[in-house]
């Protein structure tokens, strides 16, 4: 085993690739025949049989026709993939549970395009994508994040069929790929308000409580803060508008893990913690989060709930 | 292996399934020229059902009613051919089957099985017909049925670019088509027993000839053989290609004598006379074993024989093109000593049947002392009385040679043959008919003659005890320019011949020859291409008697090469400068003389600011040219920007020239 092992390591040069872009050279581009093209090669030799029996002489001119065409569409399900370029690019931090989706920057210095390219992970679902000549396409492949915390997908398999499907071309890149994965986020309950009044706060601004009058939405603004009753009394005319309130900005929310409970263990209680830190970023409320040794003071906004949210994914 | 990904089933796309449709039509539309009309109509009903679900985008029909479906088509071509096997049989099982499974199709692996199916269904058109229309009309299926891969691997793009990129395909697999054509080792002969139907419907000379069965033939614009002498040939009046010859009558029909003689026969003695001529003649098949060698040969190929009546036989019958090489003379004496069994049977007339013929030939008898001036009676009968020769002779009656001789009178050559050679058995004169075929055209674009079957003929021939076997053409006597100038110009104006045969017009006989020799070459070089031929080329191309080792391990490097020149044509990446970038290195190299070289790595802005430290006088055009081509390159540049750019390459030249000869001659 441990000599197989090796020998794969050699082949398939396991192991992260250090230098970008990653460019398929024809050291890193395997190919063999797929189902079809074993079943077409079958098709030949019992053509061939018969048109040596039947003293076809322009069968055999067919068989070695497509046999030569066998030839010229390896070469070209070779080149569908040589000296192409790939680099790696952003992946958005999803839930566990979901499916992340890994951007990978592919570049095409070819005069002709490439087409259905195939990229997945491991035996996971992939992307097929076309890249036009001299272009860039980026390939969004999925790959599916189970469990909370920083997730690697492992190598790239980069295959294509293209143009007859006989030969299957595939190479293994693999890029330092890592997509953040935030804890499965469980809906319960907020905990309470906190009374305490801090110091240096501002008044008046974006509070919860008090009605304080209307401005015009800003496409950020919750849906929920619409004010309905006044846009309908002549919705051809009048933008949307907003709610405001004011007040209420010196009660905090704070979410402790101390509060969360703990029959479900660590887990679960990330996870309620990461439904709340989701419920209280919509409630527009100011939220902290503290942990074990950690603690991030009350903030409020998309920034703010991302800080939240990775400590959450990358505790313990 | 490392684990590779698991195989997905891949959905068949709605847009994809015409192409198929392209494919099934395609492969199997031709074979509707020989199917039974029901399997045609039957094919063409389920794939119209096909493309109408396709359309409509309904479900395909169930599997239980489909499979019903199949197994009574199965049975009925059971019923039809009494087999499922053989080579018809199994075409119409092809073709069946390739109607029904579009109807199951529901992923790309099966689209992927009725595109094999259309690869072998290909193949089996051969069967029927190896003609240049067919190859061509094969390669353009071979095109679609690239071009249909293309589309169910690549998704969707313009027809056009897709058949582009199948026939960029096939013309890089050509140069393996040739190779190994030529080189892949030729075995000839079928490696199992062929099917009973395997070759059905070849047409040639029959072993017996009864009124009109010669006429059939002579309706036919089909090629019998072509020759090529490999000197001068022969008057076309002297050519006579030897077939069967028949030796018995029984009143109505003669045939060749199968019965072996009583006593052993000597091998035939043919003494030439005169000049010989050698020649290779390319036979089409004709499904029996005579040769139709000159009359007559005196060299014969190495797997043939001469039989005792002198015509040459191959050892099996001829299923395929195929080439022989003789020696003949048109001079000879030939048995002089013959067998007086083989005299026996040329004497031999059935008891009682045409008497008033016998009545006459016994005159001749009486009045004649030698068979020559006996044949010469017969001859002058036909050639002074009112003889004619037709193509459409009246019907005969019960004593045929009788009815013909004294009441119809009209006929062609196996009437006159036939008539002649029971006259000179009445009258005791050994005689026999010989069919084959007589003259032929010479084509004037590849120099080969070319004998059709619409030159069948019969003639005879009389022993002499002094002279042997001599030929005698009573035809010739009745219609001398039916020997001399070919059957059209002996025929009356209103007599059927193939359209063919009697061609007046001169382009039109240009075209035909153009064609036939066309056609010819086809035949020698592709079809005809056996163990024999691949020798030839073989040792041509240096090769001398090579074993099968030899020849594969040339054939291997040959691919390797040919393999290696497509993947350096295809991998090749051109020059992908754009024509600013051209310009503009265009523009740097004229600096190089003066020792300014633009580095690689060089921005065109830094490199215009340096060639301005080094160069100040060249600062101005040198800053315009780097704008340019940053603003062409980089930025949103106007395409006259490229002229202007092209302009400062112009002027920097005259610059540079003022340079020198304004060095060279101070003021």
């Amino acid at each position: 085993m441990a000599v197989i092992q090796r020998f794969k390591q050699w082949l398939f040069r396991l192991g992260y690739d250090e230098q970008l872009p990653i460019v398929l050279t024809q050291r890193r581009i395997f190919i063999l025949p797929t189902r079809s093209g074993l079943l077409f090669s079958v098709v030949l030799c019992v053509m061939l049989i018969g048109a040596i029996n039947y003293n076809l002489s322009l069968g055999h001119a067919l068989v070695f026709l497509l046999a030569g065409l066998g030839l010229v569409a390896m070469v070209h399900t070779f080149r569908n993939l040589v000296a192409l370029r790939l680099a790696p690019g952003r992946v958005e931090p999803v839930f566990a549970g979901e499916v992340a989706h890994f951007n990978v920057i592919l570049e095409n210095e070819h005069r002709q395009a490439r087409r259905a390219l195939e990229l997945a992970f491991s035996d996971h679902d992939g992307v097929t994508l076309d890249i036009p000549p001299s272009t860039q396409a980026t390939a969004a492949i999925p790959c599916p994040a189970p469990v909370r915390g920083y997730l690697d997908p492992g190598r790239i398999t980069l295959s294509t069929r293209y143009p007859l499907g006989l030969f299957n071309a595939w190479s293994y890149p693999h890029p330092r790929l890592s997509g953040l994965v935030y804890p499965r986020p469980v809906e319960t309950p907020l905990p309470p308000f906190s009374a305490a009044s801090y110091l240096g706060q501002r008044h008046g601004d974006s509070g919860q409580e008090d009605f304080t009058g209307l401005r015009i939405r800003q496409l950020n603004d919750s849906p929920r803060h619409i004010a309905w009753k006044a846009v309908a009394r002549d919705i051809e005319n009048r933008p949307l508008l907003i709610k405001q309130f004011a007040g209420g900005a010196a009660e905090e929310l704070w979410l402790d893990m101390a509060l969360t409970p703990t029959e479900g263990g660590l887990e679960t209680q990330l996870s309620v913690l990461a439904g709340w830190v989701i419920a209280a970023e919509q409630l527009h409320a100011r939220y902290g989060l503290r942990l074990p040794g950690l603690e991030l003071a009350p903030g409020q906004g998309d920034a703010h709930r991302t800080t939240c949210l990775e400590a959450l994914a990358l505790y313990g | 292996m490392a684990k590779r990904p698991a195989k997905h089933v891949v959905e068949l796309e709605h847009a994809a399934i015409p192409w198929l449709l392209a494919v099934a039509v395609a492969t199997a539309a031709p074979h509707a020229q020989h199917l039974p009309l029901w399997i045609s109509l039957l094919v063409a009903c389920v794939l119209l059902w096909r493309s109408w679900l396709w359309q409509q985008n309904t479900h395909l029909p169930g599997r239980w009613p489909l499979a019903l479906l199949v197994m009574t088509g199965v049975a009925g071509i059971g019923w039809q051919f009494h087999t499922l096997f053989g080579r018809d049989a199994g075409v119409a099982l092809l073709v069946f089957f390739m109607a029904f499974k579009p109807m199951e199709m529901k992923t790309r692996r099966d689209a992927m099985v009725v595109v094999m199916l259309g690869f072998f269904l290909l193949l089996t058109h051969y069967f029927y017909s190896q003609s240049i229309p067919t190859g061509l009309w094969l390669l353009a299926s071979t095109t679609l049925l690239a071009a249909t891969l293309i589309r169910l691997h690549g998704g969707n793009q313009p027809v056009s670019t897709i058949f582009r990129y199948a026939g960029l395909l096939l013309a890089q697999a050509i140069p393996f088509m040739v190779i190994v054509f030529l080189l892949f080792p030729r075995i000839s002969g079928p490696l199992w027993g062929l099917p009973q139907d395997a070759y059905s419907g070849l047409t040639g000379l029959s072993d017996k000839m009864s009124p009109g069965s010669l006429n059939n033939l002579i309706q036919s614009g089909a090629i019998a053989f072509r020759v090529q002498f490999s000197g001068d040939l022969p008057e076309k009046s002297q050519l006579y290609w030897r077939g069967p010859v028949l030796n018995d009558y029984d009143g109505q029909t003669w045939r060749v004598n199968a019965s072996a003689l009583p006593r052993p026969i000597q091998p035939p003695t043919i003494e030439s006379q005169g000049k010989t001529y050698s020649y290779v003649m390319t036979l089409e098949p004709h499904n029996q074993r005579w040769l139709l060698a000159l009359d007559l040969p005196v060299a014969l190929p190495s797997d043939s024989a001469i039989a005792p009546t002198f015509e040459t036989r191959a050892k099996d019958p001829l299923v395929s093109r195929a080439r022989y090489a003789f020696t003949s003379t048109i001079d000879y004496v030939a048995n002089r000593h013959e067998n007086p069994d083989q005299l026996r049977r040329a004497l031999h007339l059935p008891p009682e049947i045409n008497p008033r013929s016998r009545e006459l030939a016994n005159t001749w008898r009486l009045k004649f002392e030698s068979p020559e001036q006996i044949s010469n009676a017969a001859l002058l009968m036909f050639r002074q009385e009112a003889y004619f020769y037709t193509l459409r002779p009246p019907l005969l009656g019960q004593q045929v040679i009788d009815d013909f001789l004294f009441n119809t009178r009209r006929g062609f050559c196996e009437h006159f043959a036939s008539a002649y050679v029971f006259l000179m058995r009445a009258a005791g004169v050994p005689a026999r008919v010989v069919t084959g075929y007589q003259g032929g055209e010479i084509n004037p674009v590849d120099g080969y003659l070319t004998v059709r079957q619409s030159d069948a003929h019969a003639w005879a021939e009389i022993w002499l005890a002094d002279k042997g076997w001599i030929r005698v053409d009573p035809t010739a006597a009745v219609a001398p320019s039916r020997i001399e100038l070919g059957i059209e110009a002996a025929l009356p104006a209103g007599d059927p011949l193939p359209a063919l045969v009697r061609i007046d017009t001169d382009w039109l006989r240009r075209l035909r020859n153009r064609w036939e020799a066309g056609n010819n070459a086809w035949n020698q070089w592709v079809l005809g291409y056996n163990p024999a031929r691949q020798r030839e080329v073989l040792s041509r191309l240096g090769l001398h008697e090579p074993d099968w080792l030899n020849m594969t391990a040339v054939l291997a490097s040959l691919c390797g090469f040919a393999l290696l020149i497509v993947t350096a044509l295809t991998l090749y990446r051109r020059n992908t400068l754009t024509p600013a970038q051209r310009a503009w290195h265009r523009f740097c190299r004229k600096l190089n003389p003066l020792g300014i070289v633009r580095a690689e790595w060089e921005g065109p802005l830094a490199f215009s600011k340096r060639v301005a430290r080094e160069r100040p006088e060249l600062a101005r055009v040198a800053a315009e040219a780097a704008g340019h081509f940053a603003d062409l390159h980089y930025g949103t540049g106007q395409p006259v920007q490229l002229h202007r750019l092209r302009e400062c390459t112009r002027s920097l030249t005259d610059l540079l020239k003022l340079r020198t000869t304004s060095r060279r001659n101070p003021v």
